[in-house]
């Protein structure tokens, strides 16, 4: 079986998998960093989003092949502490605004939102709308992600 | 999705031989497409040649009036780039609503041409505009290489290479978009260089193609109003879930004056 190596939220991994290997299935199966969601598996609903040499991909939509020497983050690389530790300003909006129902789209959510601001630091409401064209929330919570981004925006221009 | 053997040749002529060498080859883009049909197993190939570590495949470039677009350009890349924002605005903001952002950060120029899924934006763009494919064995003008339903004019093989645009004078896309998808249930290109003007729809039926009536009316006056009483014939375009033939064709009118507007 082909190898596979990258780095994952600033670790080198690699790992066997074979050519039809989906990045998702990668990090979910083989890394078990399981925080990166499938929701729908026909690359609609975001909730496998994840950094991708610092630009958002759906991981469902790519082989893990395809991402060898790359620097992956998912949302376990996202809080500055890890895991364990504390949050990255944007979870913290998501909890502060109620920016989570069900939490399975959440994972998704956080790393397109990260993509957004990273590029518009400070968005609009519109371009959060715009923003999440790719991703799904099922139970249609977007009010408050869309609030949560905003506050999270905003905590990251004050910290910066 | 049944397994395959990957490839990432480094050089277009690897990447050509590896298709030759292979049973059922399948060339890789972006994959935002591919990788779905894989999936769903519409797909079985026994070799995917994954043309994304090919260097020199992706880039813009303006020359002498000239557009060039790398084919593994990512839409995002060309909604954001400067120069194409400054040389054909229309392209940028066509590009910049392809899919959602995460989808544009992956899916390619190159790939979604070489798919020419009837609802796609860019053969909009390159009919519109009159591009030019550059393949690696030859150069296909737009209005050749859109052939029908998911048909192109390329031969197995063949690779895209690039696609080039000469800069119009003015240009301006229109899309009426499936909300859930954000496919094109139609979309209107409009492009006037001098005095010619190209109409250039996508969406509406099996595969884009130019209306050739709005663009004489066009061309005699360019105003909104000079598509007044030009109908679009509903027989051969597309009936689904989402819109009747016949609401296509009159979001074909609409949105052509639509673009009409903006630039007259």
């Amino acid at each position: 079986m082909p190898s596979v190596s990258m780095t994952v939220n600033g670790k080198a991994v690699s790992g066997e998998v074979e050519g039809r290997t989906l990045l998702v299935d990668f990090l979910r199966e083989t890394l078990r960093l399981t925080g990166t969601h499938v929701g729908c598996d026909t690359s609609q609903c975001g909730a496998c989003t994840v950094h991708v040499d610092g630009r958002s991909v759906k991981s469902c939509a790519m082989l893990a092949l395809q991402a060898d020497g790359a620097s992956v983050t998912t949302i376990e690389g996202v809080a500055p502490g890890g895991p364990d530790g504390e949050l990255h300003p944007m979870q913290e909006a998501f909890r502060d605004n109620h920016g989570l129902q069900c939490g399975f789209c959440t994972p998704g959510m956080v790393m397109a939102a990260l993509a957004l601001v990273e590029k518009n630091p400070d968005p609009s409401e519109r371009d959060v709308r715009d923003g999440l064209e790719g991703n799904l929330c099922r139970c249609t919570g977007y009010q408050n992600i869309v609030k949560s981004i905003l506050d999270g925006a905003k905590a990251m221009r004050e910290g910066a | 999705m049944y397994d395959f053997i990957y490839h990432n040749p480094a050089t277009l002529e690897a990447a050509l031989e590896t298709f030759e060498a292979a049973d059922d080859g399948q060339f890789l883009a972006g994959g935002q497409t591919m990788i779905p049909v894989l999936k769903q197993r519409l797909a079985m190939p026994t070799d995917v040649i994954d043309l994304g570590t090919i260097k020199g495949l992706s880039g813009i470039e303006l020359t002498d009036g000239t557009l060039t677009v790398g084919a593994m350009t990512p839409h995002a890349e060309v909604a954001a780039s400067e120069t194409v924002k400054s040389a054909i605005p229309a392209l940028a903001a066509l590009a910049g609503r392809i899919g959602d952002p995460h989808v544009r950060n992956r899916g390619t120029i190159g790939g979604s041409i070489a798919n020419n899924d009837p609802a796609a934006d860019y053969p909009a763009a390159l009919l519109g505009l009159g591009a030019t494919v550059k393949t690696s064995k030859r150069e296909i003008a737009a209005g050749d290489f859109f052939v029908d339903l998911f048909e192109t004019a390329l031969d197995d093989g063949e690779l895209i290479t690039a696609v080039s645009f000469t800069v119009p004078d003015a240009a301006a896309y229109e899309k009426f978009e499936n909300p859930a998808s954000r496919f094109a249930l139609v979309g209107v290109m409009v492009a006037r260089t001098g005095t010619e003007v190209r109409v250039a729809v996508t969406g509406a039926g099996p595969c884009a193609f130019r209306v050739t009536e709005m663009e004489q009316a066009l061309a005699a006056g360019f105003r909104p109003d000079a598509l007044d009483g030009i109908a679009i014939a509903a027989d051969d375009l597309n009936t689904d879930i989402h819109a009747s033939a016949e609401y296509r064709a009159h979001l074909i009118g609409v949105l052509a004056r639509r673009c009409v507007a903006r630039l007259a």
